[in-house]
């Protein structure tokens, strides 16, 4: 294993490439998952600004300041389409992964590393082709589930969906090819004695989440070309006109689209294991329970699709098979929290700004799925689907989780990553900021969506006022909360105390913690051995 | 300082004499109120079984968040560094992970069975009394009456300048559905364009209309709910006027059902040409 003098020779070993070849051409696992948090964090930005806009339409009843709905249904299409495939994604996967994976398990970069480059660079094309699609002709209005006929070339003639379209088949394949380099790097890149009963969690939980991106978006590829020869060449997969069926695009779909939410999330999952573990000084309480519960929600992600679909007019026995299938999701998740807790106690628990971003995590992701129990009852959806309940419940859940795990990520890896460490103190007010913030913005509309509220509309009956304005002042706070992110980014880039090689004590046991911060260009030259060692976690 | 005060106070209370009755519907129509924080209120069998239902969810719910969040309040606390240096070594216990396990299991079994049992209910009726036929249509509403020689209307909604006093904003249409009480009713779901959702809170019912498709359910409304007004809303994404399709039911007794069917036969006559509906359709293309 290679100590800090060691990793500081190499340092000085490394010829340090041309500012162009060094970020445009890498091929260095590190430099990738550098380009990739700050692509995310420039979609976050442009993402998150489409919701404040808006939260800022929706804060009084009457059109304030959107006038043209299609607009507005082009805001809500990009801010999903943007916040899913181009901010949590390229961070948690792309990011995070690219960095901590190889890291993790003790290899010296990714199996891949010119697919690494390619993959990053084809999802930059594809944030460009989403963004160009909003200002081609009246742009993609169709929600990000684009369902037809009003995804099809009648409701959306001009060339906006087209680009959307391929938009997401970009941002397909560069999600395969990161798959498919995170599951070779893992089974074959492995240091000696890291069996996988010995990988870290957050390991694990990429593995997982590269299963669900191989198997689930070549699914979505295949719907997508359809829509594209749909709406271009004359064919009626999804246009009962000529024979097809409407209800076929969104069973692909979704598919595809359940698979996406775990995508989201598992890796955050990973994150909040790696934290709470070394903030509580303990080892992962159920370890194997914990990597075989994401497991097995990855294999359940892919038999619960329809519970997207009750009010299309499903069979009743299909909607009765789809609703038992989705409360089962609630056991591993259950026993992911428990194990969570149960890892707490007993800990000698620092509440250093990671723990809390953990902590609000937890709480984030139990209120999303608690709710998500009622939402999995197709009898509960007649009043919930397509409400601001369920608009509440997957901010809560997934979103907003994610985000926070994000967050976590960033503070518990900014040392590592950067050589530089953030301020605590800011770092704790910024955490207050926004989780104040996004429970004020969110938990206010469960209560409009349970009173009836639709989503995705641009005004609303007057009754709803009230949670809405409550809800927009939340959204106020959490751009100020997000703010100060960039604050303390900025903060921790100019004037950043230097990052102690593990910063975290004795809590801290991944091989990450093991090489000089920041860590040096090339890691371990010298092959780590967990040959008779205990598990990493 | 105290006049600004008490015109203040004054302006204040004025505001909220004015805006109340204008909000809460003056006929006790059914509808979500200000500052709602829950189910609006059940109008069919079909809402009193899936409001009650969410009630017993909420409970279950409620519970394992309060736990959950004691817990993490307690742990906290009790096992901050401060209180608890040394950190214990306790990876494993069987029992705790069987426990949590297994538990809720039977919890989920059972929600599973009156969830399930309260869904075969809402499905369809065996019975119907009469049918409703409801086209989706961008952006409005048609309504077809097939038990009655097939009297059928559009259903369009009526824009804020023009509402008279007392009609919800983004909620009056033109024509409402008229239906009758204490009758098991068919209800029949398609689309001319894209998909569009029937939603009405109140009776529990959210269907789409799907083109090239029929959907059924079925509703009946509970008696005390004659001469009111039951409202929703288009629950599916259909394009630029999404937002602005809304429903009206008209509830009436089935003697003031009897007399309007044979009003409605002459009034609606010529609506039962379909040319009409195409022009609308042809018209509304144009437009937009």
């Amino acid at each position: 294993m290679s100590n800090a003098a060691e990793a500081h020779r190499d340092d000085h070993q490394d010829h340090y490439p041309s500012f162009f070849s060094r970020w445009f051409c890498s091929t260095n696992h590190k430099d990738i998952g550098t380009v990739y948090l700050y692509v995310s964090m420039f979609a976050a930005l442009v993402g998150g600004g489409m919701s404040w806009y808006m939260r800022l339409e929706l804060a009084h009843p009457g059109i304030q300041y959107i006038e043209d709905f299609q607009f507005y249904n082009v805001l809500l299409t990009a801010h999903g389409f943007i916040m899913v495939f181009f901010v949590v994604m390229p961070a948690l996967i792309g990011g995070f992964g690219n960095w901590f994976v190889p890291l993790m398990i003790g290899a010296p970069d990714m199996a891949f590393p010119r697919m690494n480059n390619i993959s990053l660079w084809l999802l930059v094309a594809a944030f460009i082709m989403l963004l160009i699609s909003a200002f081609v002709g009246a742009g993609v209005g169709t929600g990000w589930t684009a369902y037809p006929p009003l995804s099809n070339s009648i409701y959306h003639p001009g060339a906006a969906v087209d680009f959307g379209i391929l938009s997401l088949h970009l941002a397909g394949a560069s999600s395969i090819l990161g798959a498919i380099n995170f599951i070779v790097t893992i089974f074959n890149m492995r240091a000696p004695g890291m069996t996988l009963h010995k990988m870290p969690l957050f390991v694990w939980s990429i593995l997982v989440t590269a299963f669900l991106l191989l198997l689930a978006l070549p699914v979505l590829a295949g719907a997508l070309t359809m829509l594209l020869t749909d709406r271009n060449f004359g064919t009626h997969f999804f246009d009962p006109a000529g024979g097809g069926d409407p209800i076929l695009w969104q069973h692909l779909f979704w598919f595809f689209g359940h698979p996406e939410v775990y995508i989201i999330i598992l890796p955050g999952f990973g994150i909040i294991s790696q934290i709470v573990s070394t903030f509580s000084k303990k080892p992962v309480f159920g370890y194997l329970g914990m990597a075989y519960a994401m497991a097995a929600i990855g294999v359940l992600g892919f038999v619960v699709w329809a519970h997207h679909m009750y009010t299309v007019g499903l069979d009743v026995d299909t909607r009765a098979y789809f609703t038992a299938a989705t409360m089962v999701i609630a056991v591993p998740t259950g026993v992911k929290i428990f194990s969570w807790l149960a890892t707490m106690w007993g800990g000698s628990i620092e509440f250093k700004t990671p723990m809390l971003y953990a902590f609000g995590f937890i709480f984030l992701f139990v209120a999303g799925g608690l709710t998500g129990v009622t939402l999995a009852n197709s009898s509960a959806d007649l009043v919930f689907h397509d409400t601001y309940f369920v608009v509440a419940h997957f901010h809560y859940v997934m979103a907003i989780a994610a985000i926070f795990a994000m967050f976590a990520g960033w503070y518990y890896w900014i040392g590592k990553m950067s050589g530089k460490q953030y301020n605590e103190t800011l770092g704790k007010v910024q955490f207050w900021t926004f989780f104040i913030g996004v429970n004020v913005l969110f938990f206010p509309q469960h209560f409009a969506g349970l009173a009836g509220m639709p989503r995705r509309i641009p005004d609303y009956p007057d009754a709803y006022a009230g949670w809405n304005l409550v809800s927009s002042y939340g959204a106020a706070i959490t751009v100020i909360g997000t703010l100060l992110f960039f604050v303390v980014l900025i903060k921790t880039q100019m004037s950043g105390e230097k990052a102690a090689a593990n910063p975290w004590g004795v809590g801290a046991k991944t091989l990450e913690w093991h090489v000089a911060s920041p860590a040096p260009f090339h890691t371990f030259e010298d092959q780590p051995d967990m040959s008779g060692k205990a598990p990493a976690e | 300082m105290q006049n600004k005060l008490k015109i203040l106070l004054l302006a204040i209370v004025g505001a909220m004499i004015t805006i109340e009755p204008a909000n809460a519907g003056p006929n006790g129509d059914v509808r979500a109120e200000p500052w709602q924080m829950w189910l609006q209120e059940p109008a069919s069998p079909t809402a009193d079984r899936i409001v009650a239902f969410n009630a017993q969810l909420l409970v279950v719910e409620a519970l394992i968040l309060i736990f959950v969040l004691g817990l993490m309040g307690y742990i906290a606390f009790r096992f901050s560094a401060k209180r608890n240096r040394i950190p214990s070594k306790t990876t494993h216990h069987v029992g705790l992970e069987v426990v949590w396990t297994i538990l809720p299991i039977f919890i989920l079994v059972g929600l599973l069975v009156p969830s399930l049992n309260h869904l075969y209910f809402a499905d369809r009726t065996p019975d119907a009394e009469m049918t409703l036929k409801v086209t989706g249509n961008q952006w409005y509403w048609n309504y077809t009456y097939p038990d009655y020689d097939d009297l059928t209307f559009d259903s369009l909604p009526v824009s804020e300048d023009d509402l008279k006093f007392g009609e919800p904003r983004m909620l009056t249409v033109d024509n409402k559905v008229i239906l009758p009480v204490e009758t098991n009713i068919r209800l029949l779901f398609t689309s001319t364009d894209v998909i569009h959702n029937w939603a009405l809170p109140s009776l529990s019912i959210k269907l789409d209309s799907v083109p090239g498709r029929i959907n059924e359910t079925w509703t009946r409304i509970h008696g005390k709910y004659a001469g009111k007004t039951i409202y929703g809303m288009c629950s599916e994404l259909c394009g630029v006027n999404h937002g602005f399709m809304p429903i009206a039911i008209q509830v009436v007794s089935k003697d003031d059902f009897a007399t309007w069917v044979k009003k409605a036969q002459i009034e609606f006559a010529s609506d039962k040409s379909r040319l009409i509906g195409e022009i609308r359709i042809a018209d509304a293309m144009h437009n937009r």
